[in-house]
């Protein structure tokens, strides 16, 4: 038997390396495992501590997996109708231009109920930030198509794969959106490996410096995993992101302010 | 202050009554017959003035979801539409229920289903008063009759939103939206500068997060939710019935109506009276809460009840329901953009209730 010795001699304020953020709270989040979404909220909330926005944060969450992210940060949250979430975030911020504002939506969420929301909000140039979580699927509802879904990807609503003839294509729907004069900042990023993270902390963090310029909508997509929704284990299915979303979905800035 | 005497269209008159309100923000989407509202709130831009936020959404489904966004953050925050635009609106109304917030929703009621007709109809009057989105919930629902009325329900719409966390939908009608009238306005009334307890405004330390939601996934929970609202709507029933009575004191006859048909039926009770049919008219303000307990007191000093609307017969089932076999009751109604004329009403209730 291994004997656990000397542990509370090792919990000491200067051996200390990492921490939980104060502003994610303690409740235990509600997502599978190896599912990115737990590491995007960990990234958000440590920018929204480290650029001191706790009080000015008013964060927009979508109907989807996502649903109860008020639940893990400690910020003032309104919960959206589905694919809603940039109109609800366009009042909040014409009516608080000083606050953060931002949104955290899901491929069905913000690009099929919601793209009028998306694209109009993104052409009137909202002062907001849009957190765009793609994995290709309906998380939620347990693994039905999506309007990102690959070509040939299976889902529950797609069992012997998308055919494109009679299901469209996966929506780029972060390249219109770059398209669009209204947008300050569109980035497309990932959140598998350390060096990704970080990636996608730097973006997540030039966006809330954005907002302060009050120059136009930032839209950071993260292009994520879904295990479950997959049928695949975590590392199976980072794998498979990197073979197959990431070809069709290629990572880095799709608009960039001239500096 | 004195008041301002202005003419003006009913719609315009809402706007102007909002501006001087200190409504934070109006968000909306052109439809005829109320588009005068958006019109007006840009052309008088009270971005300069009172810093007002007017912006012209994408769809009606939008601007009530903007509502939705403005509301949570304790503003005043309001939208108007006319019947198909609201019925795009009522999935966010039925989240704004949910989540309890106060905000002013003006519907400028057509002819429907449908497309249906750009003419002034009161065939919304289920969708208005029964909850209209999907789950348990009712709207405040004010029917102004006047332009001067739809100015005054401006102020006492956020008044009772804000007493209740309830949205309030003030039920007018394509008539009232545009016709003109001599209007008394309001003095200005500055934009408050605080928010509610509950509202979303950036959490600072000395308060928990504020959360705006209406999810709950445990029944348990969600029922005593329910059972809060419905503790709400009773407490509103009991508090907040308004109506207008005309000549009921010796009358025979009580015809029940609201807005545009209360105006003509105010006719038809001095017409009646003049062939001597002792006629009356009960006008509802509120239609929620419904002027049940009084329906019902009246039901028993006369012999019988017409509900005049300009609907298949919506209102009719509450008058029933608050007369309670008391009485007959009828319902007369012109539909499709029709507004019942005072003789037909006369002559309806002669052939209901005095056969020969």
């Amino acid at each position: 038997m291994v004997q656990v010795t000397g542990i509370k001699e090792i919990i000491k304020p200067e051996n200390l390396v990492y921490k939980k953020t104060d502003v994610m709270t303690k409740n235990i989040l509600s997502y599978c495992p190896g599912c990115g979404h737990g590491t995007a909220h960990r990234i958000l909330a440590e920018i929204i501590e480290e650029e001191g926005l706790q009080s000015e944060a008013i964060g927009v969450s979508p109907v989807g997996c996502s649903v109860f992210l008020y639940y893990y940060l400690d910020i003032d949250w309104q919960e959206a109708a589905h694919g809603r979430a940039p109109a609800v975030a366009t009042a909040i911020k014409r009516l608080n231009p000083d606050k953060f504002v931002f949104t955290y939506q899901g491929d069905g969420d913000l690009a099929a109920i919601g793209t009028a929301e998306t694209i109009h909000a993104c052409n009137r140039g909202e002062n907001i930030l849009i957190i765009f979580i793609n994995n290709g699927i309906y998380g939620m509802t347990g693994g039905q198509m999506a309007p990102t879904t690959l070509p040939g990807m299976k889902s529950s609503t797609s069992p012997y794969g998308r055919d494109v003839k009679s299901m469209g294509n996966p929506l780029k729907i972060t390249d219109i959106v770059a398209s669009l004069p209204g947008s300050y900042y569109v980035t497309r990023q990932s959140v598998h490996t350390a060096a990704n993270v970080k990636k996608t902390k730097k973006a997540i963090r030039k966006a809330t410096q954005y907002q302060k310029l009050n120059k136009g909508t930032c839209l950071v997509e993260i292009v994520s995993n879904c295990p479950s929704g997959w049928k695949m284990t975590p590392v199976q299915s980072n794998k498979w992101m990197e073979e197959n979303m990431f070809p069709y979905y290629p990572l880095g800035d799709l608009k960039v302010p001239e500096e | 202050m004195e008041k301002e005497l202005r003419l003006m269209k009913g719609n315009e008159a809402v706007a102007e009554a909002a501006i001087r309100a200190g409504v934070d923000g109006y968000f909306g989407y052109p439809i005829t017959p109320q588009t005068e509202i958006i019109e007006y709130l840009f052309e008088a831009n009270p971005a300069e003035t009172t810093g007002m936020v007017v912006l012209q959404a994408e769809s009606e489904v939008a601007a009530i979801n903007m509502v939705y966004g403005g509301a949570g953050c304790g503003k005043k925050v309001m939208t108007s539409s006319s019947s198909p635009g609201i019925s795009l609106k009522q999935e966010g109304i039925s989240y704004i229920a949910g989540a309890e917030l106060p905000c002013l929703i003006v519907n400028v009621v057509r002819g429907g289903p449908g497309l249906g007709t750009i003419q002034p109809a009161q065939s919304d009057y289920f969708q208005s008063t029964k909850g209209g989105g999907h789950g348990d919930y009712h709207l405040i629902v004010l029917a102004p009759a006047s332009v001067q009325e739809m100015a005054d329900f401006v102020g006492l719409s956020f008044e009772l939103a804000f007493k209740y966390r309830n949205p309030v939908m003030m039920l007018s009608d394509g008539a009232i939206g545009q016709m003109m009238e001599k209007v008394y306005l309001s003095p200005h009334v500055e934009r408050s500068k605080t928010v509610p307890e509950w509202a979303t405004s950036g959490k600072p330390k000395s308060r928990q997060r504020n959360i705006i939601t209406s999810l709950d996934l445990d029944s348990n929970r969600q029922e005593l939710f329910n059972r809060k609202l419905l503790a709400k709507y009773d407490e509103i029933r009991e508090k907040e019935v308004r109506f207008e009575e005309f000549q009921c004191e010796d009358a025979e006859y009580i015809l029940v109506a609201y807005g545009t048909s209360a105006r003509v039926c105010q006719k038809s009770v001095q017409l009646a009276r003049e062939q001597g049919i002792k006629a009356g008219l009960l006008r509802p303000i509120t239609l929620f809460p419904f002027p049940t307990k009084r329906i019902n007191e009246l039901a028993g000093k006369v012999k019988g009840m017409l509900s005049v609307e300009m609907s298949s017969g919506q209102m009719v089932e509450d008058v029933m329901l608050a007369v309670n076999g008391k009485v007959p009751v009828y319902h007369f109604g012109r539909m499709g953009g029709i507004v019942t004329t005072p003789e037909e009403v006369v002559e309806n209730l002669k052939f209901k209730f005095i056969k020969d």
